[in-house]
Formats: structure tokens, C-alpha cells, sequence
């Protein structure tokens, strides 16, 4: 009997596979680089030239950033700058980096009934969505996108919360999800460029404005504190930094490309 | 309905193809699930008999108790072992958070209650047919306990294949304890979702025609293993 317990606890523990011996850091990530195949494209070459395993947590950024507060990961991806810059203000990151840049796009039925392919600036899309009561379907979940997005409501003068369930629907999920009702519900959407490109469900959707200098996405890398917590991984967490705003990974995410298009622009300095 | 006839299409391509990833994560789900039946059951199965046989103080509280976590969503359990084993958490030292070992406590934590009430359920209608039988032969509770146990047995399969679809088909637990990280702790249903968020319905959908496949598999070597007449205590008794 003890001998069938003790056998199967080994197979409880001897479930990880990964030996303890292989360098491993976790990263606490926003959905886009991940779905969009980035992280599948670049991290292989990464690996293969540090030897170091990196486990990919994709979340959402309010996710991630509240994760790696609590220290559940080693590094900090994701693309809302004065979240970015308030984590390392409040001690929890060591220092932010800019590390590449696409932009953010509205979405919607190919009829536009809001027109916003006439929209001259991405405050005006909002103005058109708002004043024609059109569905839009927000991502209502405190990431990068729900952040730019709000910015954007507050400098058309609008309070889009107040018609929530009504033509403004907050989805509270990531990306993916909010997409999949957008186009399910022939909702505009506001998406980042990458994770529209490699969207698998358009369903007859299109880019209905783009080109707005107020939609440019910049994605931000950080070290999660080791003072604050010292289990991180800060050695490899660095090494993995320095190599993605090196020449190397800024090479490997510029030559990234979906359907013969970049997704993702590397900007660090 | 394009993507429902795509999918089976592409399962098929997939199962046929052995596709290495498909075969990860089939044999991870299959590897936690597995492990965590086995471990609720260790704990369920005597813990369930005892509230059955047992009389204390306070047992029908105990008893519509456990019956309320069968109802336990999985979100609210991943959540609940995510805040323990996260570094901030109490057990943040043992460094558990995103293994699959994390995912068999999440998933052990969902099926107990069911193991335990539905053992207590099978084994409380034996211990009311033969409870003064046996304590008329002077038999004590332990023995009772076992006895009843392997009485019951094939109805207790039942309600392993109860826990074990319990935890092979949910994905709120062991997404959040887990991360859904590729080559580590990404299972069907986490995969099926990712898909899903991708837009990918027709392979999500392939996905869950596969999961589905293994269970109707495993539901049916079982049910071949299982004889079609149970013996019972009754005719025992009396072909004496």
C-alpha cells in the first residue's frame, strides 16, 4: 500500500519534466505577441543561443502586471507605457525599456455604417461610434489596448460608460475573445495591428481606419525587482533583456513577418 | 457551420499525422486528469464511505457541505490555488505556480467532493440495507467500511468516470494555475481555448472533437471491463 503511494508521488513530482539543472525564466506577457507568433518565431533563437528556457505567460497586461507584482514571473512584456512606468515607480520593476512598436486599428462590418473610413482622426472614429450609437465592443479589462482606448474617449470628451450594454460593450476579456465578439455581434473594434493580422475569424470584417499618430502601440520590457522579490531570476531575466534590445533580438522581431507583412517594429534604443 | 465540417477534417488530418504538439498536450491532460483521480480517489473514497457508515454530530452539515463544492466553479478553485501558491502567496516558497503539479492540486481539489459525495450516496443505501446485519454478526466499522467498498465497486467506476470527466473537460483551474505555457502546461482544453481567442474555430473545434474522442474511449474500455450482472451482498447471502 505505501508502496503504491510512494510510487505514485513520485509521478506527482516526477510530472515536471523540466530538469532543475536548465536556466529558465518566466515572462509575464500581453496576448498580442503571442498570438500573433512572434514569441513562436523569436524564442527558439533565443534559446538556442543562451540555453535558457523562456516560459511565455500571456495574459493581458492589467494581468501581467499585477502577476509580476506579486512576483509570479521574472520579466514584465506589455504595452500600456504610464502602467509601465507606475510599476517601476512603485519599486516592483528595476528599470523600463521601449523594445518595438506597431499600432493599434478600428475594425468593423465591411458596410461601416458609422463611416469610419471617412474618420480624420482616430478621436473623431470614437466621435462617429458614439454620436451613431454603433456597436463597439471594448476590451473592458484594464490591458494595454482598454488603456490607449480609454485615453482615446477622454480626449474626444466622451464617457463611453455610461451607454455600457447599451452600443458600448465591455467584454472584460482579452484580444482574442473581444474580437471573436465583434465580429459576432458586427461590433467595431479597436485591435493592435498584429493581432488583427493573424486573427483567424474576420468573418468579412476590415480595417476600417487606421494611420493616427494618437494610435501608435509601443511595447514596453522590464526586470521584475529582485529587492522585492529574491527568488527572481534576475540573471538570465537580464540576460533575456539585453538580448531583446540587442542586435540580435531586435533583428529577430523586425524580420518576423505574417503573410509577407512586419508585425512588429523594433525601436530600442 | 463551414468551420464544424473543417474541423472533423482536420482532426482527423491531426490524429493521423501524430502531430507532435497534438500529442503533448493530449498526453499532459491525460497525465494531470489522471493524477488527480488517482489522489481523489486515495482521499474520496474512504472519506466518502465513513460519512456514509459513520453517526457524529454534525454529519448532515458535513454531508450538504461537501455536496455544495461538487458545485465549486473551477475559475473560483484556480483562483484560490493560484493566491496560495503564487510567491506572494503562503506556499509560494514550494515554487509550484505554472507546473502541471499545480494543475493536479487545482483539478484534486474539484473532484474530492464529488468522489466523496457519491461515494457517500452509493454506500449509504448498502449501509441502510444491511447495517443491523452487520452489526448483528458484531462486525466493527472498518471491516464494514471495506466491505461495502468492494461491493460497490462497479457503481464506484461510475463515479471515478464521473470525476474524471470533471477534470479532463475543465479549463478555468487549470488555465489560471497553470499559464497555459506551450511545451509545459498547455492541456486540451487550454489549448482549445487559445485557438479559440486566435480566431482558429475550426481547429478549436478539431481540438475538442479529439478530447471528446478519448473520452468516449476510455468510457468505453471501461465499460467493457465491467461485468453485465453485479454480484451483490443479497445473493451472496442467500445462495448460502
Amino acid at each position: 500500500m505505501f508502496k503504491l503511494i510512494s510510487r505514485i508521488l513520485v509521478l506527482f513530482f516526477g510530472i515536471n519534466v523540466t530538469s532543475v539543472a536548465d536556466p529558465v525564466i518566466v515572462v509575464q506577457s500581453t496576448t498580442s505577441t503571442a498570438n500573433s507568433g512572434l514569441y513562436d518565431a523569436i524564442l527558439p533563437q533565443f534559446e538556442k543561443q543562451t540555453g535558457i528556457r523562456v516560459n511565455v505567460v500571456a495574459v493581458g497586461t492589467g494581468q501581467a502586471i499585477k502577476n509580476a507584482t506579486r512576483g509570479d514571473g521574472d520579466v514584465l512584456l506589455v504595452h500600456a507605457k504610464a502602467a509601465e512606468e507606475k510599476f517601476v515607480a512603485d519599486g516592483w520593476g528595476v528599470d523600463r525599456f521601449d523594445l518595438m512598436y506597431n499600432d493599434f486599428i478600428f475594425v468593423g462590418p465591411d458596410n461601416d455604417p458609422a463611416g469610419l473610413s471617412d474618420a480624420t482622426s482616430a478621436v473623431d472614429a470614437l466621435i462617429r461610434i458614439s454620436s451613431g450609437r454603433a456597436l463597439f465592443a471594448s476590451r473592458g479589462d484594464d490591458s494595454g489596448t482598454h488603456q490607449k482606448e480609454r485615453l482615446l474617449w477622454t480626449s474626444a470628451g466622451i464617457d463611453p460608460t455610461t451607454s455600457s450594454g447599451d452600443w458600448y460593450r465591455e467584454t472584460g476579456s482579452g484580444m482574442g475573445a473581444t474580437l471573436n465578439v465583434a465580429v459576432g455581434m458586427n461590433a467595431y473594434a479597436m485591435t493592435d495591428r498584429a493581432t488583427w493580422m493573424s486573427f483567424g475569424n474576420k468573418q468579412g470584417f476590415k480595417v476600417v481606419f487606421d494611420n493616427d499618430q494618437q494610435l501608435f502601440n509601443q511595447y514596453g520590457i522590464i526586470l521584475v525587482n529582485p529587492s522585492r522579490h529574491p527568488h527572481v531570476n534576475a540573471k538570465d531575466g537580464q540576460i533575456f533583456i539585453n538580448w531583446m534590445l540587442g542586435e540580435k533580438g531586435q533583428m529577430a522581431i523586425a524580420n518576423y513577418t505574417l503573410d509577407g507583412q512586419r508585425l512588429f517594429f523594433p525601436n530600442a534604443n | 457551420m463551414q468551420a464544424l465540417s473543417d474541423s472533423f477534417g482536420l482532426a482527423f488530418g491531426l490524429i493521423v499525422g501524430l502531430d507532435p504538439d497534438l500529442l503533448e498536450i493530449v498526453s499532459l491532460s491525460l497525465k494531470v486528469s489522471l493524477l488527480a483521480v488517482t489522489f481523489a480517489l486515495i482521499l474520496g473514497l474512504p472519506l466518502g464511505a465513513a460519512l456514509a457508515i459513520g453517526r457524529f454530530p454534525g454529519r448532515f452539515g458535513l454531508t450538504v457541505v461537501i455536496n455544495s463544492f461538487m458545485g465549486m466553479p473551477p475559475v473560483v478553485v484556480g483562483l484560490l490555488v493560484y493566491l496560495a501558491l503564487s510567491r506572494a502567496g503562503p506556499l509560494g516558497v514550494l515554487g509550484l505556480l505554472y507546473t502541471p503539479s499545480a494543475m493536479v492540486i487545482a483539478q484534486v481539489l474539484l473532484i474530492t467532493p464529488i468522489v466523496v459525495s457519491l461515494t457517500r450516496q452509493t454506500i449509504a443505501e448498502l449501509d441502510s440495507q444491511y447495517r443491523e446485519y452487520f452489526l448483528s454478526l458484531g462486525i466493527k466499522r472498518l471491516p464494514k467500511l471495506l466491505t461495502f467498498l468492494w461491493e460497490a465497486r462497479f457503481s464506484l467506476v461510475t463515479v471515478c468516470l464521473a470525476g474524471f470527466g470533471r477534470a479532463i473537460s475543465e479549463v478555468g483551474a487549470v488555465m489560471i494555475v497553470g499559464g497555459n505555457i506551450d511545451h509545459l502546461t498547455r492541456v486540451m482544453t487550454t489549448a482549445i481555448a487559445l485557438e479559440t481567442s486566435k480566431g482558429d474555430l475550426a481547429l478549436a473545434m478539431a481540438l475538442g472533437v479529439i478530447l471528446m474522442l478519448i473520452a468516449f474511449s476510455i468510457n468505453f474500455l471501461i465499460a467493457l471491463i465491467r461485468p453485465s450482472n453485479n454480484s451483490s451482498i443479497t445473493s451472496k447471502i442467500f445462495s448460502r
